[in-house]
């Protein structure tokens, strides 16, 4: 057992450290420290920057545009990339559909998908979810239907994230209606411009708009955009699910919101000195940093187990980086609100500037509260990694 | 960057697992704390023979020179299984004395004793008011002649009542709540003036209360400077805790073992409880509990290793909060899921939690060790 980084770890640490200094808009890195939200072109701009030094799709086989990095050497790139921060890759592009494409799709689709992903020039977002199909998504009820050599799609998706931006969509849809539910979906790729599909916004609590409404009507799709076997759509994206480990424990956003909790903490005065110098909230800051100490440990832990003996099937430790992971980042979001009290309260509904000069920084930090409580929610909730832990890891 | 134990590490482990599944049933724990001092000399006799209570010490002083590690693999199979004999007085804090400060002569008189299991040791240093602060001393060490007078009062020394030598920490200077002016000397718990008032404790160890009256002790008996050994007991504090913390990383893991066992087997409603959802969520939340807590105790095990003393001070304090939280949880929610059975003394499931609960009440508990962590400047920095 050693916990050091190798030499030629640290060496990669610091490059990956330098390249971002010297990289990343520094417009865009404030706008991601104080909560804020940032245009389509923010995030593009990046990640071009990104795609041309050739780390946008790191995680990728080397034939696509991969690195071929080591885990840790993954491990310490995001968590450099989330605590500086800069914008992480566009999840549904290069986390989710590019994976399943170079495992399951035919060549052309990967010659015709693959470099657009990883260089953005599609927007992709995700078609899963379904108004009565959220953690039972197996139960999803948009179909798919043959017409010679098209699909005709007809359905309602929900929670579509930024699909507002997206160029492409993939979609589960059923395309058997009388096999068993996991049985009869198919896993299909086609244009959001498609006639037939219609974008509604949903503005969530926090005043934000990240998530929207997505109807199918009569959307026609060309037969080839089907990915990998008819009916096996439930595999796909069990493997696309299963593909998001680590990274799910968002250690170093945490890490970046802590140092952040702590310079707001030293400048903001109650009682007649810092916040910071108030045992009580001092308290609960340190617990906070020695859950997040813990969890990287643990997430440390399924990286080398993931290095040394290959990533082989979905690590049921993965459940456990969910849940400690999300409840920090609401955590963190917590104690930022305390920080600020009374200055909580202004709303912009436009979201982007404060409404007071002085205390500009604030603006975000209710919303940011308010909107953090998605992520134990969102990527299957916390209920269900606990139903994954009881079943995989326990037996019961 | 590594979380493998090595081949030499998992062969220790296989052999003290296998020690203690043949030799270490419930039964035989309860047959061991009924022989004479509450613990069992035969098994000490084993764990000698198989070479564990010389592991940490150096090979020069006819040890095995192992390390952190070792002593966390072989404190994770004592709490699964309950151990009531005193590893952790003997062979990890006086031993962690006599490594880090004994002088040549003290280690070839006293090491050899602990590693042939003739000998054990209790370590006295609470008194009535110290708690948890290692430096709250009032006990006292005055010079007389080339040696030492030492008068006071310690509280709940693990196994003062059997221990053949005792660790006392006395004052050589200063006020009660002074840093420099302690020292660390070695009594022989037979020496005149000692009387020693033994009891068993909430989880089946033992203990005493000791009472130092005009005790004289030679020059010899000083471990280290005796007149500034706050950072030598710090230091086999921080051992001793890390010890604790994978002592209760073992005995969560077997009660939530037993605990799931249990749920599978116990039928009401005509089903196995294990297939409610509430006790599923519960169980999988003691999971999640156990092993952020292991994180912990490895972190604070590899942490021995960091030459700064405070960072490394840091890292056990910071393992001793997850640790308690996560006993906590998972102990009362062992009883909580096996329901009355778990209330009884004749189950093993409430051993444990009385057990964990007594680790986390050892050497500052969660709050001390929160706020030790809070005023250091905390961890992330």
């Amino acid at each position: 057992m050693d916990l050091a980084f190798t030499k030629e770890e640290i060496a990669f640490r610091e490059e990956v450290r330098e390249f971002f200094k010297n990289n990343v808009p520094p417009e865009t890195r404030r706008k991601l420290q104080e909560g804020r939200h940032l245009s389509k072109d923010e995030m593009v701009t990046w990640w071009r920057i990104l795609n041309k030094k050739g780390w946008g799709v790191t995680h990728w086989p080397k034939e696509f545009g991969g690195t071929g990095w080591t885990t840790v050497q993954h491990y310490i790139f995001n968590e450099e990339l989330q605590s500086y921060p800069a914008p992480q890759p566009l999840a549904f592009g290069v986390s989710m559909v590019g994976p399943v494409i170079y495992t399951f799709g035919n060549e052309r689709q990967k010659k015709e998908y693959l470099p657009r992903i990883a260089n953005v020039d599609d927007w992709w977002c995700q078609g899963f979810s379904e108004p009565g199909s959220g953690s039972d998504l197996a139960s999803l009820k948009t179909t798919a239907e043959r017409r010679g050599d098209k699909w005709i799609i007809n359905g309602q998706k929900t929670w579509t994230t930024l699909a507002q931006h997206a160029d492409m969509i993939f979609c589960l849809c059923r395309t058997d209606k009388n096999a068993k539910k996991q049985m009869g979906i198919s896993f299909i790729v086609f244009s959001m411009k498609s006639k037939g599909v219609t974008v509604r916004p949903i503005q969530t609590i926090d005043g934000g708009h990240e998530v929207n409404e997505v109807f199918f009507d009569d959307v026609e799709v060309p037969y080839e955009n089907l990915i990998g076997e008819e009916n096996k759509g439930w595999d796909y994206a069990k493997f696309l699910l299963g593909n998001e480990r680590t990274g799910i424990a968002r250690v170093g956003v945490s890490k970046e919101r802590l140092r952040r909790i702590r310079a707001l903490a030293s400048k903001v005065e109650s009682g007649g000195r810092p916040v910071i110098e108030d045992p009580a909230f001092r308290e609960k800051l340190t617990a906070c940093e020695i859950e997040l100490k813990a969890l990287e440990l643990t997430q440390l832990r399924v990286v080398a187990d993931e290095g040394k003996h290959g990533k082989g099937k979905p690590n049921p430790a993965s459940s456990v980086l969910k849940i400690k992971g999300s409840e920090i980042q609401q955590t963190t979001t917590e104690l930022l609100m305390e920080i600020i009290g009374p200055f909580a309260a202004p709303y912009d509904e436009h979201g982007d500037a404060g409404s007071n000069e002085s205390m500009d920084w604030t603006a975000q930090i209710a919303p940011s509260y308010f909107n953090n409580r998605k992520v134990s929610i969102y990527g299957g909730s916390n209920e269900i990694q606990r139903n994954i832990i009881s079943k995989a890891v326990l037996g019961l | 960057m590594d979380f493998d134990l090595s081949e030499e590490q998992r062969l220790l482990k296989e052999s003290i697992d296998g020690l203690l599944t043949d030799a270490y049933d419930f039964d035989a724990r309860k047959k061991y704390m009924k022989e004479k001092g509450g613990w069992s000399k035969a098994l000490w006799g084993k764990l000698a023979e198989q070479g564990l209570l010389g592991l940490p010490f150096a090979e020069t002083d006819g040890g095995f020179g192992a390390g952190a590690v070792e002593t966390m693999i072989v404190m994770e199979a004592l709490g699964k299984a309950l151990v009531v004999e005193p590893y952790l007085a003997t062979v990890v804090v006086a031993g962690g004395f006599l490594r880090h400060g004994g002088s040549a002569e003290q280690k070839a008189k006293y090491i050899p004793g602990i590693i042939d299991g003739s000998k054990t040791f209790g370590f006295a240093q609470l008194e009535k008011n110290s708690r948890y602060d290692l430096f709250d001393v009032v006990t006292t060490a005055k010079k007389k002649g080339s040696g030492w007078v030492i008068d006071g009062e310690k509280f709940v020394v693990l196994n003062g009542e059997n221990a053949d030598t005792l660790i006392v920490t006395a004052r050589t200077k200063g006020g009660q709540r002074d840093k420099t002016g302690i020292g660390v000397f070695l009594v022989p718990a037979d020496a005149k003036g000692v009387t020693r008032k033994g009891y068993p404790t909430q989880d089946g160890l033992h203990a005493a209360d000791i009472t130092f009256t005009n005790v004289e002790v030679g020059a010899d008996a000083a471990i280290g400077d005796p007149e500034n050994g706050l950072p030598l007991i710090e230091r086999v504090a921080d051992e001793a805790r890390t010890a604790l913390c994978a002592e209760a990383v073992g005995a969560m893991d077997q009660s939530l073992k037993d605990t799931v066992e249990y749920i599978k087997t116990r039928k009401q409603f005509g089903v196995a409880i294990g297939s409610f959802q509430s006790l599923q969520h519960r169980a999988a939340d003691m999971f999640v509990a156990l092993e952020q807590a292991r994180s912990m105790s490895m972190f604070a095990t590899m942490a021995s290793d960091f030459s700064d003393a405070k960072e490394r001070s840091s890292a056990v304090a910071a393992a001793k909060v997850q640790v308690g939280k996560s006993l906590k949880f998972v102990g009362q929610q062992s009883i909580q899921l096996h329901g009355g059975i778990g209330m009884t003394m004749e189950a093993k499931i409430g051993h444990y939690f009385k057990r964990l609960t007594m680790i986390e009440n050892t050497l500052g508990d969660t709050d001390y060790h929160l706020r030790r962590v809070s005023e250091g400047g905390g961890l992330l920095a």
